[in-house]
């Protein structure tokens, strides 16, 4: 049975309800309650994080279901968890132990190189990465309820996030000027429906909550891509990475909600012990951003 | 009339939308420094109520908000926001400002699979749509708390004096009967306190 479109509804506004927070990558149940604890809106299930996806190499995959239910039981807050582009058995597989997120991840190894999952062929919501507009609408297109940018997981360098973040606006902006023949002639050129272009255009925004994600590791990097416009950010390595997982974790929350004052900030920086060591981007062979772009 | 609006985390733009539809102002909470500004009615909107919860606490703002809570300042809680009111929740051992003589229960209809969208009749409210994300419940009232509307054999929206809650999102419909009910509250409680007020008179030279 194909979902509804209420289903899609209710998915998007899962969403809106994890606005303003952060949601935190977790390897352990034990991790996972700190994150709760702390005040995360959400944990990110995973057997590796992504600067240990990294460092490990080989093949990446979803993980284990009994290592998700173990962090399911143990929070009461929202749990996802990742599968790799295109497989949608891992995808049937999560949603069977009734994740509440799917990320369809380009920090997993992807299992096809052309296309994306089906979204729409399932009741449970997915959250997608995007460097751009049109990889956005893209996986909208394709059922997702949620976005992200890519960034550069497990890197601790906030520079990709920045970029994608800052890509997507100025396309949208670009959207504004443009008149209904351009519209429909981009919307051919890219392959995305003319109604779901016109709604941006006329929104002057994407039709579902937009997070940021790859390489937030401090209170301050948290505020610049909430500043930047993002709704609310995923900090994987960055926290269980770094010397003080709990005072960081406590700390990119609150920078989350008034991440425009700067005093608050400020305290929120002080004392929080090593950051995690982080690598540039240029110091790197795998561009994990780079996966997933069709 | 000016509305102010916990905008801890969660859904709480929805808010300031569906008031401005009804041309009423408001503003955010964020901060202890928030509180001071006058409001004559706040919001509570949905999203986790731990994280609200903590972050209510450790930002300064649970002590003044439970205050003018129990001075009589209008609320309207929405999911979260319910849970943040609650005197009770039977499957978790805290709770935040607890000014509310309900019992709730979280996560109530299990995981995201399980949330859903119905209409019910709610009480002098006609036919609501209701959206419900993740949702609680109420198991059960006490005190001077009227139910407002059930679902499915459970109470998810309430009343006691100043204090209104649903367990489900309003403001995640086009709907604006909740809110307009809410700013029917508020306008009570200002034609009361003008009515009590004590006249001034000024001596006369």
């Amino acid at each position: 049975m194909k979902p509804s479109s209420t289903q899609y509804e209710l998915n998007k506004n899962l969403a809106q309800m994890l606005k303003g927070g952060v949601i935190m990558d977790v390897t352990t149940p034990e991790q996972a309650k700190i994150a709760e604890a702390a005040g995360a809106c959400a944990v990110m299930a995973l057997e590796r994080i992504p600067a240990d996806i990294r460092a490990a190499g080989g093949v990446s995959r979803m993980s284990d279901p009994g290592m998700i239910e173990g962090i399911q039981n143990a929070v009461s807050i929202p749990v996802m968890a990742k599968c790799r582009i295109g497989h949608f058995v891992e995808a049937q597989i999560l949603e069977a132990i009734e994740i509440d997120y799917i990320d369809e991840s380009e920090v997993l190894t992807p299992a096809d190189d052309e296309l994306h999952i089906d979204k729409t062929k399932f009741r449970v919501p997915f959250v997608c990465g995007a460097k751009n507009l049109q990889e956005a609408l893209h996986r909208i297109s394709e059922g997702a309820a949620m976005i992200r940018t890519k960034g550069e997981p497990g890197t601790g360098d906030i520079i990709q996030a920045v970029r994608h973040i800052r890509s997507i606006q100025s396309e949208i902006r670009r959207l504004s000027s443009m008149s209904e023949s351009d519209l429909q002639n981009l919307a051919v050129q890219i392959n995305i429906s003319y109604d779901l272009l016109a709604s941006v255009q006329k929104t002057g925004s994407l039709p579902v909550v937009q997070f940021a994600a790859g390489g937030i590791a401090t209170p301050a990097d948290a505020a610049l891509m909430m500043q930047l416009g993002a709704e609310g950010v995923f900090v994987g390595s960055g926290i269980f990475k770094s010397k003080q997982p709990e005072k960081r974790a406590a700390a990119i929350v609150k920078a989350v909600t008034n991440f425009e004052d700067a005093h608050l900030l400020a305290d929120l920086s002080k004392d929080l012990g090593e950051a995690m060591v982080g690598i540039n981007e240029e110091e790197i062979s795998l561009l994990m951003a780079e996966r997933g772009s069709k | 009339m000016n509305i102010a609006i916990l905008a801890l985390q969660g859904a709480f733009i929805e808010h300031a939308h569906m008031l401005s539809q009804l041309s009423v102002s408001s503003f955010f909470l964020r901060k202890k420094e928030d509180v001071e500004r006058p409001f004559d009615g706040l919001i509570l909107p949905g999203g986790e109520s731990t994280s609200q919860g903590k972050l209510l606490r450790e930002l300064g703002l649970l002590e003044p908000l439970k205050q003018s809570i129990l001075e009589g300042t209008p609320v309207f809680g929405t999911c979260a926001g319910l849970l943040l009111l609650a005197k009770k929740i039977e499957n978790d051992e805290r709770t935040h400002l607890a000014t509310m003589n309900i019992c709730a229960r979280r996560n109530a209809y299990g995981r995201q699979l399980g949330s859903f969208f119905t209409e019910e009749t709610g009480k002098g409210l006609g036919k609501l749509p209701m959206t419900f994300i993740r949702a609680p419940y109420i198991s059960n009232v006490s005190g001077e708390t009227q139910i407002l509307a059930q679902c499915q054999g459970r109470i998810v929206a309430a009343r006691e004096k100043n204090q209104l809650v649903t367990a489900f999102h309003p403001e995640l419909t086009k709907d604006l009967t909740v809110h307009r009910y809410f700013l029917s509250m508020i306008r009570e409680r200002l034609r009361n306190k003008e009515s009590s007020a004590i006249p001034i008179f000024l001596p006369s030279h």
